[in-house]
């Protein structure tokens, strides 16, 4: 394991110049090109908003302002981790030619969907920004410092759940529709479009289980709530369990990985 | 893959070293492709069925070595085992057993243009093929121009790789994985496609390669190029390797055996003719009143008044054995054997040969080459020499009969004896005319 992961750093340049491709590809032939990065996460929000303040202000409470910040620091995040996970499951499956017909290092693929997904919500980063500003949010700025870290660990999370997802699907197609509806369940299981104390205590317990619902306190601790960031142990628990999933997930990939050449 | 493991002393001159290779691959049971990851973690069956219900024994302990600067070719059957003996040795999959050891840089050219994306241009396709093949953003800046110009690609570099043709594509593939300079090259039936510029380019690229002193493995069907550029070749069978050394020896071993093997399948085809055909017999005499004319008409079969019968059919080639596979051009004996069931004097035998398609190639019998007959009693043997059976390569059919002088038959067996004729060259049509060539003037030709 520890050899695939040094062979892995030697093929660095190809996971850039894929991600690159991936990002290039996605959007040739639209017509608003890369701006669909910034578009798509804003409509997004638009249409949370407009559910959320508009249709049905009493789901949330009302000291909670502005909302559309609130919203905006945990979805933005989970768009990354659920539409990695999404593209990892297909990933290895469409690139079964890579697979079978050239020597190349599998686990490429999922990572380079997590950073694809990674840079797209880097693109989300000026709007978050537009937004801070617009509402004049005053953001601590110690906050900053802890915000990479924040991203760096749901990266380190988010790459062990794909490697995991994309080994499993190639031995069972099902996981697909199962992780599909399984997010689903995950989004609402989060605290993003509700605080977490709203949560009864009861359910508050099983929350806390979620390694996502502490990274997304976490980026609502650094983005909207104003003072210092309280989150430090929370942040370092799950960054410890992140960890082991990565390591996890990168041990099922690699027992897996002499099977994918027959399987895709 | 790693250079590292120099233990053998022979080890430094090899440039591949393939030890006991055992590859199995997994056969899963029906069961499985019905199971669902939710029934197979609620049975708790997850580990069971990621195991298989069968196996497919690919290779069956293959060794051989393949010398630095040597090019090596691998023939065999489809399905033998050698386009995964190639993968193993590639690093794309593993032996189940045994050991594959590459010394330096390998590049596989098993499928051009893998992993293209059809959405960018061709020039970001070569950065990121090459980066695949293992080579760095500054090797490929520097081969860059070279890799284009070989593809021919210099105007379309840019388009992306989706308008392109597939000779561009494969061209651009090829270039690619050429211009990673390995110090193995694996080649898998690559050349199979592509026009014969393509081809010849993709050869002298090969030439040039040997010159280098670089090792070169390939796996084709196509053996005249292993008797032409292998420096050794291996016989793949079933996964076993069967014969290993000088190409132009093993070729001709595995020529003898796809011969035995065909000569088998063929008289298996044919069956016991003689015996079961004889519930046609009544299909009566007046059937073939029309002589041969209309013979093409005529379903395959056997009938006739049996006054006279042809009892036994043997073709006999160079060898002096019964056979069904004839070189073209090879003397061939065919033998009838007769009884006469009473006494008769108006008959004659003739013989038909039939291509696949139902062309009579050639007809004749004893009446038409001017015999006269007198008295056919008891039993003989007629046989009917080819001198050169100068026939196409294909499969071929006889009708052989005995009859009366008007065309009314005794016996008549319609295409119920099937041979094949095989041959080196690649003339088409149906017969070959003895020939030759003969150039005088600033005409230059040699070989023929």
């Amino acid at each position: 394991m520890l050899a695939s992961l040094r062979q892995l750093f030697k093929y660095r340049a190809l996971i850039s110049s894929l991600v690159a491709r991936e990002l290039k590809a996605r959007y040739r032939a639209s017509v608003l090109g890369v701006v669909w990065s910034f578009v798509n996460p804003l409509l997004l929000l638009l249409i949370y908003t407009f559910v959320f303040t508009v249709v049905m202000p009493a789901a949330h409470p009302p000291e909670l302002q502005p909302f559309s910040l609130f919203l905006f620091a945990g979805i933005l995040p989970w768009t990354w981790f659920s539409s990695s996970l999404m593209d990892s499951a297909n990933v290895l499956i469409a690139g079964g030619n890579l697979i079978k017909k050239v020597m190349f290092p599998a686990e490429v693929l999922p990572i380079v969907s997590v950073l694809a997904g990674l840079v797209h919500f880097c693109f989300g980063l000026p709007i978050l920004m537009a937004f801070l500003i617009y509402y004049r949010v005053p953001v601590w700025p110690t906050d900053l410092l802890w915000f990479p870290l924040v991203v760096l660990i749901q990266l380190v999370l988010t790459t062990g759940l794909a490697l995991l997802v994309s080994a499993l699907t190639v031995h069972f197609r099902d996981v697909r529709d199962l992780l599909a509806n399984l997010l689903t369940l995950w989004f609402f299981a989060t605290p993003i479009i509700y605080p977490i104390t709203q949560a009864p205590e009861r359910v508050r317990r099983i929350l806390n289980l979620n390694p996502f619902t502490h990274l997304a306190v976490a980026y609502q601790d650094v983005l909207f709530r104003p003072g210092p960031f309280t989150q430090g142990t929370r942040l370092l628990v799950v960054g410890i369990a992140s960890t082991l999933v990565f390591l996890a997930g990168y041990f099922v990939f690699d027992r897996l990985r002499d099977t994918f050449a027959e399987e895709v | 893959m790693s250079s590292g493991q120099r233990a053998a002393g022979s080890w430094l001159e090899c440039a591949i070293q393939v030890r006991d290779v055992h590859k199995v691959y997994r056969r899963y049971g029906r069961r499985k492709q019905f199971a669902t990851l939710k029934s197979a973690i609620l049975s708790g069956s997850v580990l069971r069925d990621l195991h298989p219900d069968a196996v497919f024994e690919a290779l069956k302990g293959v060794s051989f070595d393949v010398a630095k600067g040597k090019t090596f070719g691998i023939v065999g059957r489809n399905g033998s085992g050698k386009s995964t003996m190639l993968k193993l040795i590639a690093g794309i999959g593993k032996p189940t057993s045994g050991a594959v050891r590459v010394d330096g840089r390998v590049s596989a050219l098993i499928e051009l243009g893998a992993g293209f994306h059809p959405e960018i241009s061709g020039r970001e396709n070569v950065y990121i093929n090459g980066l695949m093949l293992g080579l760095s953003r500054r090797e490929i800046a520097r081969r860059f121009d070279e890799i284009v110009r070989f593809a021919e690609l210099e105007e379309f570099i840019d388009a992306p790789v989706k308008t392109y043709s597939s000779g561009m594509y494969m061209r651009l593939g090829f270039a690619v994985a050429i211009n990673v300079d390995p110090d193995v090259l694996l080649v898998d039936e690559v050349l199979a496609v592509g026009d014969q510029s393509f081809t010849h380019k993709c050869l002298d690229k090969f030439a040039e390669f040997r010159r280098r002193g670089r090792t070169v493995l390939l796996v084709t069907h196509s053996l005249d190029l292993v008797t032409r550029f292998c420096d050794e070749a291996l016989w793949l069978d079933a996964g076993v390797a069967k014969a290993q050394g000088d190409p132009k020896r093993v070729i001709d071993a595995y020529l003898m055996d796809v011969a035995r093997a065909e000569n088998q399948t063929l008289a298996q085809a044919e069956g016991p003719p003689l015996r079961d055909a004889g519930s046609v017999r009544d299909a009566g005499a007046d059937l073939q009143v029309g002589g041969p004319g209309d013979m093409f008409k005529a379903a395959e079969g056997r009938w006739g008044s049996r006054e006279a019968e042809i009892t036994a059919v043997e073709m006999i080639g160079a060898s002096g054995q019964p056979a069904h596979l004839f070189q073209s051009g090879e003397r061939v004996d065919i033998r009838l054997h007769v009884r006469a069931n009473q006494r008769v004097s108006d008959f004659a035998f003739g013989v038909g040969i039939f291509n696949a398609e139902g062309v009579c190639c050639y007809g004749t019998n004893t009446l038409i080459d001017g015999g006269v007959a007198n008295e056919l009693a008891g039993e003989g043997l007629v046989v009917f020499t080819i001198d050169g059976l100068n026939l196409v390569e294909g499969t071929y059919k006889l009708d052989v009969a005995v009859h009366r002088q008007d065309g009314v038959p005794y016996d008549y067996h319609r295409l119920l004896h099937t041979f094949r004729v095989k041959s080196r060259l690649k003339d088409v049509g149906i017969f070959r005319p003895p020939h030759r060539w003969s150039f005088s003037g600033g005409v230059r030709i040699s070989g023929l």
